[in-house]
């Protein structure tokens, strides 16, 4: 009767270890999903093929100044060159639109740096269009018919042309890591975006950390308990459940429509998440304080120590592991969040690289949505690649917590 | 630790004073806002401009057509935006809450787009009508072609819409209520079908009580799993449209344009969604995409006037232009050359 009643257990065990193996393999191979679905739909946005053109500058007058050259045109012949059978003006047309519109930008960017190129013949890297980016990097089905792909047959046959004459060149595509955002796929970057949630988590935790710490000190060592601190706790208990687009609605009304800040910038932005991340900051670090033992506290207390000694010489250090880990979780959140600057202006379309808490910025999340939402193909692979980063920037921030949790941690 | 906690103090009180004083914005930087279907050839026009003048990039936002009108009407005043996009044309309603406010508006049409019924490339080519997607969709329809009596929607594949089509489920894949691109669906395949139905037709006209009642029937899809809410993102529309071959999306025209090897268009009133159709107006369900300028800022910002000025620019808008490429239908010769006017002297819009 025991031994039944001991096998009973013991299957029963071994049923409930299978189960939390099955548990821990789903949700493994859910994450492996999800991230190998992102990095195979993320190779393309890595590289970028582009096309070696001569570019002869030697006719240029001196007089002309490096803004009026016509760097367009100098692109456009030195392709047209390269064709010397085309003549009709539609298919000359067609065929300056193999070349991004970016490369005039780029060559003139360059020959401002270098103007001693003036004068010269030298060849110059030009990007593709994402078009014939993607018909290079075999995303095209050439079986179709002509009508039902962005490619047609004329391209084909000069992409595959271009390529005979070793001209085309597939190189790491810089733009993706510093560029800000841009309507051509080939150009656009999320270095812009990068700098714009760095920007927004500084000013997070900037505010956020002391206001929080202090709450927390107070509410745990000075504090009367009342009805009202009890009212306060359950208030700030039940902010850290509230929607985020919540505290977006109240940044809208409170800072942009109160104050009169401005909208789309990293202030703002830092201000709406920083009401976010407060009331986990002060809930895990009051549960920090509290796990420091009284002993310590009476020990302090006992040698002579005031309440603000105690608090800063022997509480604040011992809790400062779990204060760190607790601040990092709630800004990590912060990282990741869209919804709430969605309705301050932060959901937006900015070229330049923000400088400044005051310069218009978009974040991580929202240039993903952006992109997202965009209908040229190219995308896509943006959309992967950014996902890719910014998943990757969490990892770093949560190993920062984990890593500064074990250095610090106290045993007692 | 007394050091860290100094410090720390320091390095916050300096970035709040410095926040506060950098927060005084006096640039004069375009803002624009409005309708996520402009929204790339608003970007695409922005970021021209930003490499071509000496002025900065305009900062666009989306925020839907409606959303981005009421912003632009809220004021003048370099924290109010100076143009806002919208993927229809303003409502008298909202013309008056402008006007309010003192504000003089400009308004530029920059083109069309059409609204595609699309399914898999695998799947049947659906030949519908205007009527047919009114009897698939709307939530109460005619007992009969003749009667005016109603009743639920009973339809449950196409054949039973229409006996031309093939015995597939009705799934049709479209935007929310909260989408301009829902707004266009109805107002032009909806109602036009409902009108086909002479009775319908003649309760719109009756009276005012008729013109709701009509509304009503018209505008209200129905709501028994037919017609599917699939959010915002056309992308994510495309994607479920290839594992569900019989499924019918609703999108613009620009995805459809971008996704050819993947999905194909419905014909609807005997013509397919192609450039040249909806151009022609053969295509009936395509809309007009505008701007709005707001006159009033044109003074203190001179960076707006150029911007307006390249939106319009043939190189852009133009029948060969840039925005073209991007997937916009453009204007006829005559309507470009009448919007071109009003932007180059900034006529003023008058409702009447």
């Amino acid at each position: 009767m025991s031994n039944q009643n001991f096998q009973k257990r013991h299957r029963a065990e071994k049923r409930f270890k299978a189960y939390g193996l099955i548990s821990l393999v789903v949700a493994a191979s859910m994450l492996a999903v999800i991230i190998g679905s992102m990095a195979y739909k993320a190779i393309p946005a890595f590289n970028n093929y582009t096309l070696n053109l001569e570019i002869d500058m030697s006719n240029q007058s001196t007089n002309s100044t490096i803004e009026d050259i016509n760097y367009r045109g100098l692109l456009r012949d030195s392709l047209f060159s390269l064709f010397p059978e085309i003549e009709d003006r539609s298919k000359k047309r067609k065929l300056s639109k193999l070349i991004s519109s970016s490369s005039s930008y780029n060559l003139q960017d360059f020959i401002i740096e270098n103007p001693s190129y003036i004068n010269k013949k030298f060849y110059f890297n030009v990007l593709f269009t994402d078009d014939s980016d993607l018909f290079y990097k075999g995303y095209v089905d050439t079986s179709l018919p002509e009508s039902e792909r962005r490619i047609d047959d004329d391209e084909v046959l000069w992409l595959e042309y271009l390529y005979s004459l070793g001209r085309v060149k597939n190189k790491i595509s810089s733009n993706l890591f510093l560029n800000g955002d841009s309507r051509e796929p080939e150009v656009a970057g999320f270095f812009g975006a990068t700098i714009g949630s760095l920007i927004t988590i500084f000013v997070t935790l900037i505010l956020s950390f002391p206001v929080g710490v202090f709450t927390a000190i107070y509410l745990e060592n000075f504090a009367v308990k009342n009805r009202l601190t009890d009212f306060i706790e359950v208030n700030i208990n039940n902010l850290a459940a509230v929607p985020s687009i919540i505290f977006g609605l109240l940044g809208l009304a409170v800072f942009i429509n109160f104050f009169g800040m401005p909208r789309s910038v990293p202030l703002v932005g830092g201000l709406v998440l920083s009401l976010m991340t407060l009331p986990t900051i002060i809930i895990t670090t009051r549960s920090a304080l509290q796990s420091v033992p009284p002993s310590i506290r009476e020990a302090a207390l006992a040698m002579g120590a005031s309440e603000m000694q105690v608090v800063f010489h022997h509480l604040l250090p011992a809790a400062l592991p779990g204060i760190f880990t607790g601040t990092i979780i709630g800004l990590a959140r912060a990282f990741g969040e869209s919804a709430p600057l969605l309705l301050i202006g932060m959901v937006a379309f900015i070229v330049d690289i923000p400088g400044s808490i005051s310069d218009p910025a978009t974040a991580l999340p929202v240039q993903i949505y952006i992109w997202a939402d965009s209908p040229e193909r190219a995308f896509v692979a943006k959309t992967s690649a950014a996902t890719l980063i910014l998943i990757g920037l969490l990892v770093i921030i949560n190993l920062v917590a984990v890593i500064l949790r074990k250095r610090y941690e106290v045993k007692w | 630790m007394k050091n860290i906690f100094k410090l720390f103090v320091t390095t916050v009180s300096i970035s709040l004073v410095a926040s506060f004083l950098l927060s005084a914005d006096a640039d004069d930087q375009i803002k624009i806002v409005g309708s996520s279907t402009v929204f790339p050839f608003s970007t695409a026009v922005a970021e021209e401009f930003g490499r071509r003048s000496i002025y900065k990039t305009p900062i666009v936002e989306q925020t839907g057509s409606g959303g981005g009108m009421k912003l632009f009407c809220s004021g003048i005043g370099s924290q109010h935006p100076d143009i806002a996009n919208s993927s229809r044309r303003i409502k008298s309603k909202e013309f008056k809450n402008c006007t309010e406010k003192g504000i003089k508006i400009i308004e530029i049409k920059i083109g069309y787009d059409g609204i595609a019924l699309a399914n898999s490339k695998k799947g049947h080519l659906f030949e519908l009508t205007t009527r047919d997607i009114f009897l698939a969709l709307a939530a109460r329809i005619p007992l009969d072609s003749d009667s005016s009596q109603l009743q639920k929607n009973p339809h449950q594949t196409w054949k039973d819409v229409n006996p031309d089509l093939p015995g597939i489920k009705i799934e049709v894949l479209g935007p929310p209520p909260t989408s301009g691109t829902r707004d266009a669906f109805v107002e032009l395949a909806m109602v036009q079908g409902a009108k086909s139905f002479p009775a319908l037709d003649q309760l719109g006209r009756s009276s005012k009580d008729g013109k709701i009642e009509f509304k009503k029937i018209a505008h209200t899809i129905r709501e028994d799993g037919a017609f599917i809410e699939a959010g915002e993102n056309d992308n994510l529309i495309i994607q479920k449209l290839i594992q569900n071959p019989n499924a019918i999306g609703i999108f613009g025209f620009s995805f459809l344009d971008q996704n050819t090897d993947k999905v194909q268009g419905s014909i609807v009133n005997s013509a397919l969604p192609t450039f040249d159709n909806i151009l022609q107006g053969k295509y009936p369900i395509s809309r007009s995409l505008f701007f709005y300028v707001k006159k009033n800022h044109i003074r203190m910002k001179p960076s707006l006037k150029e911007y307006v000025k390249e939106f319009t620019s043939d190189s852009a808008m133009g029948p060969y232009g840039y925005l073209i490429e991007k997937g916009l239908i453009p204007l006829s010769d005559d309507e470009y050359m009448k919007y071109k006017t009003t932007s180059d002297e900034l006529i003023e819009l008058t409702f009447e």
